[in-house]
């Protein structure tokens, strides 16, 4: 039993994210189809919306992979290959939106909002601190001073 | 009085979110999940199809929509149903004369595609064929129908993803048509 649920698992290990890359289209060279899957997952698939085009199996998908092998066999670098579909498609195709003013609230909005959390959260606990810390009036010190003396003659309550 | 404020903090958050939903549900244009256009403003990029048909042996290129006129390239496909959504606004333009169109059939048999522009008519002036998707990709043509306006030196004034309805042709193609002379 613990043998079947030991291979079972080993199977589950040997899972790994399934690819749409189809056999013709990997290229020869292992160093350049390896650029092309790293690539491709960094490229949308325009018409399945999250997809990368590494992992869709949409026609324009398949395009574009090949586009990307074509353009790496013909001496791009990774960034060319980028830019070439940027140039066609928008920065929509990269599925990580490039650094610049109208994607500055995407990046930094996360640790804006996070800074906004802790402000506030200080500030709740500052307001709740006990008013009490600011200390007694003479009024009262003499009072507490009276109810002293008094007790240490008429106390009648338990002690240790 | 301020600790009161404080409380209707997420009230005043809610008010922001739901004005900015309620802004972007005014406008059938402002479609989260269009993509923006690159090829705007762009001249037409370098391509040449073959024909539909074999009375046209020239096929389409670039230099057919570089000619001084203002011309509506089409990508359509007979298998694309919003194709033949907007394909009577087609056969009315093209009744009308008042702008050139043509068509590129995306990933289509020619069969295919001749029967279908048999069955419903054919708009086009012009029609090329782009069987691989390549020069759709050059275009930046994520899928069928887009509809792309070229003005008189040859560049892209205009990307319409999805079919044409009668609004977007009133309200936005045709005026775009006028003011670049066509």
């Amino acid at each position: 039993m613990s043998r079947t649920l030991l291979a079972l698992a080993v199977l589950f290990l040997l899972a790994v994210p399934a690819a749409a890359v189809e056999p013709d289209e990997v290229l020869d060279d292992p160093a350049l189809e390896a650029r092309a899957r790293t690539l491709s997952q960094e490229i949308r698939c325009l018409v399945c919306q999250n997809e990368s085009i590494d992992s869709s199996n949409a026609d324009l998908a398949k395009d574009l992979r090949i586009i990307v092998r074509e353009r790496l066999v013909a001496g791009d670098s990774d960034q060319e290959v980028l830019d070439y579909l940027v140039a066609r498609y928008g920065d929509y195709v990269l599925l990580r939106p490039p650094v610049k003013p109208g994607t500055y609230l995407l990046w930094f909005g996360p640790a804006l909002l996070l800074a906004l959390g802790v402000l506030s959260v200080a500030i709740y606990f500052r307001r709740r601190r006990p008013p009490q810390a600011a200390g007694l009036s003479a009024e009262e010190e003499a009072r507490v001073a009276t109810l002293m003396d008094q007790g240490d003659d008429t106390d009648t309550g338990p002690r240790s | 009085m301020r600790s009161r404020l404080f409380f209707l903090a997420p009230v005043a958050v809610f008010l922001v979110i739901a004005g900015y939903m309620a802004w972007g549900l005014m406008d059938p244009e402002r479609n989260p999940s269009a993509v923006p256009s690159a090829r705007v403003d762009q001249p037409v990029p370098l391509f040449a199809v073959p024909a539909l048909y074999d009375s046209e042996p020239d096929g389409l290129a670039t230099a057919d929509l570089t000619n001084g006129k203002v011309t509506l390239v089409n990508f359509f496909a007979s298998w694309c149903v919003p194709c033949q959504v907007e394909h009577p606004l087609f056969m009315q333009l093209a009744a009308q004369g008042k702008v050139e169109l043509v068509g590129i059939a995306y990933r289509d048999k020619r069969a295919d595609t001749r029967n279908w522009l048999k069955a419903l008519g054919n708009p086009y002036s012009k029609i090329g064929v782009d069987q691989n998707g390549r020069t759709a990709i050059e275009w930046g043509v994520s899928g069928v129908p887009e509809t792309f306006v070229i003005d008189r030196e040859g560049r892209i004034r205009y990307q319409h993803i999805g079919p044409i309805h009668e609004r977007d042709l009133t309200g936005k193609i045709l005026p775009l048509i006028e003011e670049l002379g066509g």
